[in-house]
């Protein structure tokens, strides 16, 4: 355990030890203050993280080797029952959809013949979920498109459930996105039901968000489904946030509080759809702020795109 | 003390702690993973001491924190606190039977927990769940695998480089 041979411990070297950590404590408490009010320039994080980006990849590979590996030798009988029962899921699916299709369709003649401009066409993007663990304090994944494939802060990451959270830090080819459920996370919502708007904001555990400052004259109760309002045009409106699990006076007994159970899979599901901000509808949510301008006033469909930016659209 | 510490070992269990920092663990280990990160760090602070020690252990810490997305310098600043403890009681440190050298490891880290709570509450993250607070544990019994594992890498690269 112990070798000789190593230089005997210097008394000065304890002591001159104590210059450099103060120096490492000011630029740490530098950079933490800097980072958490968000003065620190998104391209030095960008850079470092193109930098650290094998370290994931490398953290991803067990993960992904098991899977192989447990498709590989699954037995043939597993398989051929799984493919059976997503073929008959994919008609069941495929006559939802053309059903909905129709829908669509005279849904856009209607809106044509009001005069209406509002486009429900969604551009999405798919991105996969690199399967590593980030740090448990807090609910986040990380994503492998980046800048490089147009992805951008601020998108709004769903999946087949519902709303699962946006990116909050883009590299070149990977992005980070933060989970409904996080603690600092909040989204407007909408009760289906009702109307009523609220705020659904994120408890730091994966099967629950709460709906604080409800009023006690409010018709909510268990079993209400919440979908995002569009309200501050960050999410499209319309996307299932969840249900609606229990709701009980608050701490101050002024107002409600509710429980809602996520409508994404937030724990499960190794892929998830961007959608692309261009096809955000500004015909939902509150009126477009009067210092806004529209960059492209003739364009069909809600152009809330960032000037400059252009997006394709399907 | 270049003899002693052949380079492409030290960065590589560096190495492999940041990778092991966000390796998905199956559900009820998740919690419970040690922190290699930090034990190699202790490992090389013991058994190398050199003038860089800590801006090294800063850097990697640095590297940790994207990696594992936390606050941007929180554990550049708890691995140079940790490697600046290490220095100062190696004297010490060095000399301890093995479990006994476990259970000041197991300190160290009670006290880089302690100060990962305080910068994480000073920053409005809520108190974590029970997981975490086990890590000091976690890695009091991790200590002596690694340092075994660690030392007989070291010792078989200078019995090869021997008989200089």
């Amino acid at each position: 355990m112990i070798h000789a041979g190593s230089p005997a411990p210097k008394l000065s070297e304890a002591a001159a030890g104590t210059l450099p950590l103060l120096a490492c404590i000011t630029l740490s408490a530098v950079l933490m203050v800097a980072d958490h009010r968000g003065d620190l320039s998104p391209r030095v994080r960008g850079a470092i993280s193109t930098a650290v980006e094998p370290v994931w990849r490398l953290a991803a590979l067990p993960a992904a080797a098991w899977r192989w590996a447990d498709t590989a030798l699954s037995r043939q009988q597993v398989l051929a029952d799984e493919t059976i029962t997503l073929r008959r899921e994919l008609q069941l699916r495929d006559a939802q959809l053309a059903r909905l299709e129709a829908v669509a369709r005279e849904n856009q003649r209607l809106r044509a013949l009001l005069g209406g401009k509002g486009d429900f066409r969604l551009a999405v993007q798919m991105a996969g979920i690199v399967d590593v663990d980030l740090d448990p304090w807090r609910q986040r994944v990380r994503l492998d498109r980046g800048s490089a494939e147009g992805v951008e802060v601020g998108q709004a990451v769903i999946d087949a459930g519902g709303m699962l959270g946006q990116v909050v830090q883009v590299s070149e080819h990977g992005a980070t996105a933060l989970l409904l459920t996080d603690a600092s996370h909040s989204v407007p919502v909408q009760l289906v039901r009702t109307g009523l708007r609220l705020m659904a904001v994120g408890t730091g555990t994966s099967d629950t968000l709460r709906v604080p400052n409800i009023p006690q004259s409010a018709d909510i109760r268990a079993g209400d489904l919440l979908v995002t309002s569009g309200i501050g045009g960050r999410f499209p409106a319309g996307f299932a946030v969840g249900t609606v699990r229990a709701v009980g006076p608050d701490d101050t007994r002024l107002f409600l509080v509710a429980e809602v159970t996520p409508a994404a899979q937030l724990d499960r599901g190794l892929e998830v759809l961007l959608v692309m901000r261009g096809e955000i509808d500004v015909d939902v949510g509150p009126p477009i702020p009067a210092d806004y301008r529209d960059p492209a006033p003739v364009a069909a469909g809600g152009a809330a795109a960032a000037p400059g930016a252009a997006e394709p659209r399907q | 003390m270049n003899r002693d510490t052949p380079l492409w070992l030290r960065l590589a269990s560096l190495a492999v702690g940041l990778v092991f920092l966000v390796v998905p663990l199956p559900p009820p280990f998740d919690g419970l993973r040690p922190h290699l990160l930090a034990l190699s760090l202790i490992y090389w602070a013991l058994e190398s001491p050199g003038r860089g020690g800590m801006a090294l252990a800063w850097a990697v810490g640095l590297l940790a924190d994207v990696v594992s997305g936390t606050l941007l310098g929180e554990q550049a600043l708890r691995m140079a606190v940790l490697v600046f403890l290490v220095q100062r009681f190696r004297a010490q440190l060095r000399f301890f039977p093995l479990w006994q050298q476990s259970a000041a490891v197991g300190l160290l880290l009670l006290n880089d927990l302690a100060l990962m709570a305080s910068i994480r509450l000073i920053a409005g993250a809520g108190l974590p769940d029970w997981g975490p607070m086990l890590a000091p544990l976690v890695g009091l019994a991790a200590w002596p695998w690694w340092f075994l594992l660690l030392d007989a890498l070291r010792l078989r690269h200078r019995e090869r480089a021997g008989g200089r």
